[in-house]
């Protein structure tokens, strides 16, 4: 098997991994919806979000894996960091790695990182790092798009039948307390706002539960109550559930060492 | 001496040339646009960095399109048979593609081959956004009947940059390709 690497643990490289893997991650999850979804549209709406996703994965791990060189460690691709590295190096918000449940689960999950991404990505394209400005300039675009789809299915299925109404219910309640995590602030985050590199992601929460609450007062949903549950997949501490996907994603290059199609 | 001088082209007619070759790669997903068309071409430049041949500077359209490769490495072939070799091709993020940089011929190409075109870009990406009814989206005429009674069917098409609608005159479905 092919052994892991070692990342480097510089603060500007950690913030553009937990753009990365969050995207990274969250573009295998739908991707498992491939041919599996309700209807056909949904099949390829599903896919399509996730080929955007990986896209902007891979220009944000390229970019991380440059600055870790640049920082005076060891450079790596997109390749050796979406395969070649451990659980506990992968920084992804915990939402984006639980398992993609029920198409509402996935409607309220895409909704939520839509419109993070979206401001994030919006922030992102006046950041001091170039590169990074140059890829939130082309990604703001796409979360747009994808928060203009999640919102539709939100209100359909929220204002919808007993039954949807129901399973969305029980999706809001599943995920809610995932949130939080994403507008955690730390040391991470301080030193991406000195530097100009993005902002803090805690910044970013006021405007983020706004315009989730106005997609749900739309859709006659409300906001589960507030709980004091942290899930910590940012600093590297998952759920059960991220080994179980990595190894899946991660098996080829692992068994293979740069094998290609 | 002198005649071998005169056969190698000038830096601008070698610019021209390639630019010219460039009309005639086409896009892999809507074979019947061109790179040129699509406005992903942002430069071409002689002898950069005192290296022969060309450098192609092209905007990807979408972060994942799939197409990016294959476009990059059309260019390199059909530049390199046209004898303007070495060719290299340099993505170049900023500013972002919009499909407003879709030229007249390639918004005519699209309605042609059965695709509706894009309308302006809402360059407010920036604002807040809430659930869209249907009836809100712009009016889009049919590329074959030129009727405007017309529904979107999905967001998503068969590739990252189209959505797929039906003519309720007509009854055909078509593509449209998205505004961004």
């Amino acid at each position: 098997m092919t052994a892991s690497i070692t990342v480097a643990r510089d603060p500007a490289v950690q913030y553009l991994l937990r753009i990365g893997d969050t995207c990274l991650v969250l573009s295998q999850r739908l991707g498992e919806w491939c041919g599996h979804a309700p209807m056909l549209e949904e099949d390829i709406a599903l896919t399509n979000m996730a080929l955007d996703l990986v896209g902007q994965a891979r220009a944000v791990l390229t970019r991380a894996g440059q600055l870790e060189g640049e920082c005076g460690g060891e450079p790596h691709d997109e390749d050796q960091l979406a395969f070649l590295r451990d659980e506990r190096d992968f920084r992804n918000c915990t939402l984006a790695e639980l398992p993609r449940g029920d198409f509402a689960t996935t409607v309220v999950r895409n909704l939520a990182f839509a419109i993070f991404l979206r401001l994030l990505w919006a922030r992102l394209t006046s950041s001091s790092d170039a590169e990074l400005a140059a890829i939130a300039g082309k990604a703001v675009k796409e979360a747009r798009y994808h928060q203009q789809h999640a919102a539709d299915w939100a209100v359909r299925l929220g204002d919808g039948t007993a039954e949807s109404t129901a399973r969305m219910k029980a999706a809001l309640d599943l995920l809610w307390p995932y949130t939080a995590e994403l507008f955690e602030a730390d040391a991470v985050d301080d030193a991406a706002a000195a530097s100009g590199l993005g902002p803090r992601w805690a910044d970013l929460r006021s405007e983020w539960r706004a315009e989730f609450a106005a997609v749900l007062g739309e859709a006659g949903l409300a906001e589960p109550a507030d709980r004091a549950f942290r899930s910590t997949g940012k600093l590297g501490r998952h759920s059960e559930h991220l080994g179980f996907l990595l190894a899946e994603m991660q098996h080829l290059q692992r068994s293979f060492e740069g094998g290609v199609w | 001496m002198s005649d071998l001088a005169l056969a190698e082209p000038s830096v601008s007619s070698r610019v021209e040339r390639a630019w010219t070759v460039l009309g005639g790669v086409l896009d892999p997903e809507v074979p019947v646009v061109s790179v040129r068309d699509l406005g992903i071409v942002r430069d071409v430049i002689d002898g950069e960095g005192g290296e022969a041949g060309c450098t192609v500077v092209v905007t990807p359209t979408y972060s994942g399109c799939p197409a990016t490769e294959v476009i990059a490495q059309s260019i390199v072939d059909a530049l390199d048979a046209a004898g303007l070799g070495p060719t290299r091709v340099r993505m170049q993020r900023a500013p972002a593609w919009t499909s407003d940089w879709i030229s007249a011929e390639g918004r005519r190409k699209l309605r042609e081959y059965g695709i509706a075109p894009p309308g302006p870009a809402d360059l407010s990406h920036g604002a807040p956004l809430r659930f869209v009814r249907g009836a809100t989206l712009p009016a889009l005429a049919c590329p074959r009947c030129e009727s405007t009674n017309t529904e979107r069917l999905a967001a998503f098409g068969a590739t990252a940059c189209k959505a797929l609608w039906r003519c309720r005159s007509c009854g055909e479905p078509f593509e449209h390709f998205k505004s961004i």
